[in-house]
This record gives structure tokens, sequence and C-alpha cells, in this order.
């Protein structure tokens, strides 16, 4: 065994200088506050444009839930200019590929196009900016899109609704307790004058980031830039008021009752992030614990819960360090046929309690530094992730250079740090299980449960 | 606002609708066979250092015989242990020298994909490893078990999921007995049933020199890449090749099936059975479908249903060519009160663009996306990969790509309406509805209306 750890120590080694640099980034600031960054990659002729603003689900105030992602809906139904349809018709049409995508931090716009075409992105993005129509008509359409599209990645999806009930029980004042399609009823509530404050307000070039990768002379993007989104006007930004989640005093439980066929289970500890936290090697450390348990099939979770003791169909951890706001590391998993929630729980939590009391092994440090390091390289593959990564980065406000020494500070963590983390924070007082109690696919409908208790009950 | 004519207002028009199709590189594609005969297809990528490699059985569910789920459990084994290694070494192999390997099993193949960096130091641990697990995979009863019971619990997954319901039952309607009908993941008595004999069999006759192709992309010379395929593949014994599953019959009448579910959304799929990936007017219907249902929101399926009515959050029709005909179908989700109001909306647009065709301006406007955008598909070694994967796999040309924009720009309004109509039947449709009774429901606020 002892021969074995120092062979693969010493892969570690000869893995560490495999890094390979990706392209600079150029970075340029208008006079209204735009940040524009552009990352050169002449692979094929082809470009990605995407605008990022400053807003997303945890801006948003209680009554209000889902208004960052129905407005991203909205932003392609028309300006005076560029009428409803026409957007999406003109970006096809140029043999373009174009969405949109609303997170808890940020919402962003992108447009994939034939790099001769850039310019294209920038006349329509600088023109929604600052003049959508919000047609009456149009946004009670949309409000029913946006309830279809929760029916269909929430409500009838018992996995998605456990999750969201998770968040809504593990935060109390956090923002990320809400769903970011929102609940349902505010669906409903959500007026054309709430869109139109909400986009007065976060919609602007002092709030945007835009991000451009591809095969793009960096003087070129900023001479367009400044040809169409220069002459915008700037908006006066409230900050949303702080809202950090509460200290929580002790293990919290929720059951989510649904019809369904498979059990489900997830334990979330409350941990920090780069930007929420204190001390910065913490959330690389949590990072790397991740991996320990969840790198890939070699990891403790896959190896020791689906092979070893055989208690989980599958199992996974997550956990994301460039959160605004403080997460949840996650754990989660449905546990094997003949075995329960229950069993699956203490599984894991044995898990952790191991994290707790033991240093990892260097060897598995290197197999989690290993895929870090080649994940560094696969990533460069895709432009449109090139520039996601950019793009979350600035726009939660960490800075986009973070890239530059990611590998470097996963590389940095010891088994004593990883140990330090879990000891500290994954703890039972910060700890939320929810589980998932499948009620019968028999046709009908269940009870209805509690009012109050299960917002579902309301439809 | 938002209807089907494509009016041409504003300067933002100008110019950009009359740009004429960008030169596309595209890339070559090397040909040859391993030393033991097995078709490689290759494309250079030097940027990055790093390759992809796909390893292409026709070891699909097509071939699960009277076992549904065989192909896919044999899939998904290869990585439970090989040789003397348990599973637990292969992916420490593999991920210590940070390689990534996927298995996937459909209906007509089964595939097993390698990404790795190129430096040999990494490279090498993971194609020996790779080349082990396709060579000699052990199938032993522990981990056969414990991927059945993945299986099987994925297989409930599939039961409480509405969307997954109505594929099944589709398919089952599409394909009756035809190899096509069988489920890819199995169903409950069938997995229960699969012997380790049967799987060992499974493996030994399909994973074979004579039903494999291998398609690499990433920064080798060819001889490097030679020399990967070798690695990979070079081990196999010769085997048979076994015909194509038979052509699938036509639909012989209309039929609606209604599954009841406790989801506050209906499913629905409506179709019929479609083309084969070797049929000649391929291209031409893609054109056809792109307008229809494949093209995102500007499609006319996505404008009646969603953009006009609100009745959907995803609304597309789609070709799904295999070795034989595979289904066309349209698919959208809607609640439960409103499942009549679309079913009637998509019947109506299907009829409609079969008997009419596509508009002369809608047309055009199809096709500047499909070829303005395609180097946007080109773009990326995993885009790539995949284009390479089904030309080795299907045996399309070599200048497949090469010849794609030409292809596209040669098509006739009139040929899309006439292939339309020769492959497209409107009033022959197997229909699948699978949701609960509509509720009542508190009426939907509009507060604005």
């Amino acid at each position: 065994m002892s021969s074995s750890r120092i062979l693969i120590a010493l892969l570690w080694l000869a893995l560490a200088p495999a890094t390979f640099a990706a392209p600079p980034v150029h970075e340029f600031t208008l006079d209204n506050g735009l940040k524009i960054l552009v990352r050169e990659d002449r692979r094929a002729p082809v470009v990605v444009a995407q605008i990022w603003y400053k807003v997303g689900s945890s801006y948003e105030p209680s009554g209000l839930t889902g208004i960052s992602h129905l407005l991203e809906h909205m932003m392609f139904k028309g300006t005076p200019d560029v009428p409803g349809g026409e957007f999406s018709r003109l970006i096809a049409a140029n043999g373009g590929n174009h969405n949109a995508f609303t997170g808890r931090d940020f919402t962003a716009y992108f447009q994939t196009l034939e790099k001769d075409r850039l310019e294209l992105s920038f006349r329509l993005e600088a023109d929604r900016m600052r003049h959508l129509l919000l047609d009456p008509e149009e946004v009670a359409k949309e409000k029913q899109v946006v309830a279809e599209e929760r029916r269909l990645t929430t409500d009838d999806r018992p996995q998605a609704l456990t999750r969201e009930q998770f968040h809504a029980a593990a935060y109390v004042t956090s923002p990320y307790r809400n769903p970011i399609i929102g609940w349902m009823q505010d669906i409903e509530n959500t007026t054309p004058e709430d869109l139109r404050r909400w986009y007065q307000q976060w919609y602007a070039p002092n709030n945007a980031t835009l991000v451009v990768v591809g095969d793009i002379d960096p003087e070129q993007v900023r001479d367009l830039a400044e040809k169409h989104y220069g002459p915008l006007q700037t908006s006066d930004l409230n900050p949303p008021r702080p809202a950090a989640e509460i200290s929580q005093l002790g293990e919290r439980r929720i059951v989510v009752k649904t019809p369904a066929e498979v059990p489900y289970v997830m334990l979330g500890y409350k941990v920090p992030t780069l930007k929420s936290g204190d001390e910065e090697w913490e959330p690389y450390a949590l990072a790397v614990l991740d991996g320990v348990l969840d790198g890939g099939n070699s990891a403790r979770l896959s190896r020791h819960l689906i092979r070893g003791s055989q208690v989980a169909a599958s199992v996974g951890a997550g956990y994301n360090l460039t959160s605004r706001l403080e997460e949840l590391f996650v754990l989660a998993g449905n546990p094997a046929p003949g075995r329960s929630s229950a069993e699956l729980e203490q599984a894991l939590r044995a898990e952790v309690a191991r994290l707790r009391e033991d240093l990892v092994d260097p060897d598995e440090l290197a197999r989690v530094v290993a895929q870090v390091v080649a994940a560094d390289v696969y990533q460069q593959d895709s432009l449109f992730y090139q520039g996601m990564r950019l793009g979350i980065l600035e726009t939660v406000g960490l800075g986009w250079n973070r890239l530059d020494d990611y590998v470097a500070r996963i590389q940095a963590v010891t088994p004593e740090q990883v140990r330090e983390v879990a000891r500290k924070y994954l703890i039972d007082d910060r700890l939320t299980v929810a589980t998932l109690e499948p009620l019968p696919l028999d046709g009908s409908r269940p009870a209805a449960p509690d009012a109050g208790v299960d917002h579902h009950a309301i439809r | 606002m938002p209807n089907l004519k494509w009016l041409l207002s504003g300067i933002l028009t100008a110019g950009l609708l009359l740009a004429s199709n960008p030169v596309v590189a595209v890339p070559e594609i090397q040909h040859w066979r391993t030393a033991n005969g097995v078709p490689v297809y290759f494309i250079a990528a030097r940027e990055l250092p790093m390759v992809d490699a796909q390893i292409l059985f026709d070891a699909g569910s097509a071939r699960d015989g009277e076992r549904p789920g065989l192909a896919m459990l044999t899939n998904s084994s290869l990585e439970e242990g090989a040789g003397d290694w348990s599973a637990d070494v292969i992916a420490d192999r593999l991920e210590r020298v940070g390689a990534r390997l996927g298995t996937s099993s459909r209906r007509d193949s089964a595939v097993v994909s390698l990404r790795s960096l190129t430096e040999p130091r990494y490279l090498q641990p993971a194609v020996d490893t790779v080349a082990r697990l396709l060579k000699e995979p052990t199938f032993a009863p522990e981990a056969l078990n414990r991927v059945r019971q993945q299986m099987l619990t994925a297989l409930q997954g599939r039961a409480q999921s509405p969307g997954a319901i109505a594929q099944d039952a589709f398919y089952q309607a599409l394909y009756v007995s035809h190899p096509y009908g069988s489920p890819p993941h199995g169903t409950a008595a069938s997995l229960n049933a699969i012997t380790r004999d049967e799987v060992r069999d499974f493996h030994r006759r399909h994973y074979t020199v004579a039903n494999v192709v291998v398609a690499i992309v990433g920064d080798l010379d060819r001889s490097g890449a030679e020399q990967l395929a070798d690695a990979l593949v070079g081990g196999l014994p010769e085997g048979e090749t076994i015909p194509p599953p038979p052509p699938v019959p036509a639909l012989t009448a209309s039929q609606t099936l209604r599954i009841p579910h406790p989801a506050s959304q209906s499913h629905l799929l409506i179709g019929q059975v479609g083309i084969s990936r070797a049929d000649p007017d391929y291209h031409v219907l893609y054109l056809g479908n792109h307008i229809l249902g494949g093209g995102g929101l500007v499609s006319i399926l996505a404008q009646e249903i969603r953009e006009q009515r609100g009745l959907a959050y995803s609304a597309y029709s789609a070709f799904s060519p295999m070795r034989q005909a595979g289904p066309f179908l349209m698919n959208l989700q809607t609640r439960n009160d409103q499942v009549d109001t679309a079913l009637e909306v998509a019947q109506t647009t299907l009829r409609a663009f079969t008997t009419d065709g596509p508009e002369v301006q809608v047309l055009e406007e199809a096709r500047q996306n499909i070829t303005g955008g395609f180097a946007l598909n080109l773009a990326g070694n995993r885009n790539l990969a995949n284009y390479l994967g089904v030309i080795a796999f299907y045996g399309l040309p070599l200048d497949y790509l090469e010849n794609f924009i030409g292809v596209m720009n040669g098509m006739t309004l009139e040929q899309v309406r006439t292939a339309w109509q020769r492959h497209v039947q409107p009033e022959r449709l197997v229909t699948v509805i699978v949701g609960g009774e509509p509720v009542p429901l508190a009426a939907p606020t509009q507060p604005d209306s």
C-alpha cells in the first residue's frame, strides 16, 4: 500500500506543471460604467457575446419572487425599434443562436454568431438594455408560459420539488430561500408596473458586464461597444438591503410528501463562499472536500455508498464557492432498492463525520488536484463556458481575475485545512435535512396538506 | 405583434439578411482502418492539449432481443471491473490522470468515450484502462447486480415522470414488436431476469472488430491518432457483423393513448414513423422540420403554441433518424385543462404545414439560420467529436461536412413541400397524452387584463 502511495504522490508532482495557460483577458470600462471583458479564442470563426446583469432571484423582495426570471422572458418581447419576436428572428436569420438564463445572483443574455456579425448582438442588446416595451397583454401571456415552465421543471418533478422546499426550510432570512422561478402565486400576481420598476432599476450599463469570447480583436470589441452601448444612460442603483442569514441554532428537518416512486434525501450544511466568508482559504478547502466526496467515480461517495455498502443507487455532493451569499454544502441521493432514506442519511452523516475526524489521504488530494488541472484545460474547449466563468465572477463582485490563481489555490489546500473546514462547518447545528416520502402514483391527487405548509396546495 | 408575417422592419435588418454565407473552414476528416480492421475517423485539433475519443459499437437496445435492457446493462457494467481490476481501481486509474470516461447506450449504438490530456504520461494510463474494459470486462455477479439495482431505480424514476412515461408509450405504439420498440432502459421483469451469461454473451458477440468504429478529435498528429486507435481497439476479437435491424413498417392507423398521472401538466407526444439516417430526403426534411418546430422560438410550432397563445414553455418537433426509420414527433407540455386546445393547435399547424409548405421568406430565413450557423456547430472539440461520431457510426461520406452548406443552399421550396408530403401523413398519427384530469383551479389571476 505504501509503495503505491508514493507512486501517486510522484504523479501528483508530475501533474502540477500541466496547467495550460488560457489566453489573456482584456478589460475595458466605458464612461457609463459598462465593464467589458474580452478573451481571444481563434480556434473557429465564431464569437460568443454575453451581457451579465447584477440582478437575480436573491435581489427580490417577498411577494415579487421570480420577477427577475419573468423579466428575462419579457426581454424578448420587443422595444420601439425592434418589435416583439424580431430579436429572435434577426439572430436566427443571421445564423446565430441566443438565449438567456437567470440565477440567484445574475441574469445573463447571450448570442453566438459567426465572427463578422458581432455588431448585431451589440445593437440588439444595447437597444433592449434601456428601451424595453412591457406590453400588458404580452406580460399576461408570458406569465402563463412561465407558469408552464414552473410546472414542467418543479411542480411535477418530485426531486426538484423537494429541493425547493429544502431551500425554503434551510434559510430563514437569506433570499436564497426562494426559488429562482418564483412561487406560483408571485408569478401570477406580478404586474407590468412591477416589471417596469424592476427593469428600470437594474438594466443599465453601470449594472452590467459585457463578456466576449472568440475569434475577435479586443480593440474592435471596444469600438463596437462604445458605438452601441456608449450612449446608454446609467441608472441610480439601490443595492438590495443586506439579508444575511441569521445564525442557525440547531438541526432542521422537513418531510416532503408527493406522488413519486423513488425516495430521496438531501443534507445541507451552511458554509461560507469566497464572497460571503472571512477566511479566503476556506472556500477552496471546501471545494477540495467536495472533490474528495464526489470528484468522480473514484471519490468516496461512489466508492463507499454505491459500491462498498451499496446503500445508495445514486449519490452526490455539491458546493458552489462563487455564490454571493452564504451557501449550502449539499449531499443528496436515492437509496438503493430495499434500503431506506434513513439508512442513506446515516451513511452520508458517517462520511461527513469521517472528514471531521481523520485527515484525508494525500493520494485523494492528488486525485482531486489532477482533475482540477485537467478540467482547467477541458473548460477551454467551450467559448460559452469560458465566458460564463468570467461573467459569474465579475457579477458576484469577486472579479474575473480570481480565475488566474484558482488552480494554485486548490493545489495549496492541505489535509489539515480540509479537516478544519469539516470541523467548523459540517456540523449538526448547521444542518438541514429534507426527505422525500413518495405517495402513491395512482392517478388520484393526494389529500391537500395543511394550509400554509405546502404552497402547492394553493394550485 | 409576434406572428408569422416576417416583417422586414427597421434599419436593423438592412444589409444583414443580405450578408452572404461565411466561408466555413471545414476541418479535414482523415479515415483509415487499424491493423485489425477497425474504421477510424480523425480530426486534428492542435490548439488545446487534449483529445476526445469515441468508441461506437453496433450494440444498442435494438439488439436486446427477448431481454429489454440487456444492451444498457452490458454497456454500464464495462467500467465495473476488467481483468484483475475492480471498479475502484478502474476509476482511480482514470481520475488520477484527470481523464473522463463516459458510457452511453441508445437504440442503435453503445458508446464508450474518453476525454484526456494528450501528454503521454496522462494519456497512456487512461487509454490502457479503456482498452482493457472494452476487451476484458469481468461482469462480476456482485457488480452486475449493483448496476441492475441502479437501473431498477432509474426505471422507478421514469415511472414518476410524465415525460418519460409518454416517451415509452410513444415508442411502444410506434414500433410495436420492432426492435426499436424495446425500451433501452429495460423493464423490471427483464432486468430481474437477465443472467450473467447473457451479459457475457452479449458482450462477446457485439464488442468486436466487426461491430465498432472509432472517432478521434484532438491534439495528435496522424501517427499519434493511429497509435491511439490501435491501443484502444487493437485487442478486440474479430467477431461477426450483425445484420441491421429490419425495416420499420409504416403506421396503418391513427392511435390515441391517454395515460393518467397525478401531474399538474399533461405531456403530449404526437408523431409517426420518420426516416432512416440514409434516407435521401434527410437534408430536405431537416430543413423543413427546422421551419416547423426545430428552429427554436422562431419556428412555427413555438410561435403558435407558446408565443401567440402562452400554452406551453416548450414546444418543438424533430426527426430522430436511426439505422432504420426513427420517429418524427411533436412534443409539448401544458396545464391539464388546456390539453384539447394545445392538441388542436398542434394538429392544425402540422396539417397546414404539410398542405401548404413553408412561405418563401420563412424558408430563406431558416436556410440562413442553418448555413450561417454551421460554423457554430463545428466550434470546439466536443461538437466536432459528436459530428464525427455520427459520420463514423452511420458511415456517412467523408465530405459530409464540406457539402452540408451547398446541399442546404441547393434545395427549393417545392422540394421541401413534396418531400414533407411524401413522409408525413397528418391524418395518421400516434398521439400520447400523459397527465392528470383537469382539476378545478382558482381562475388564473390576470391583474393586467
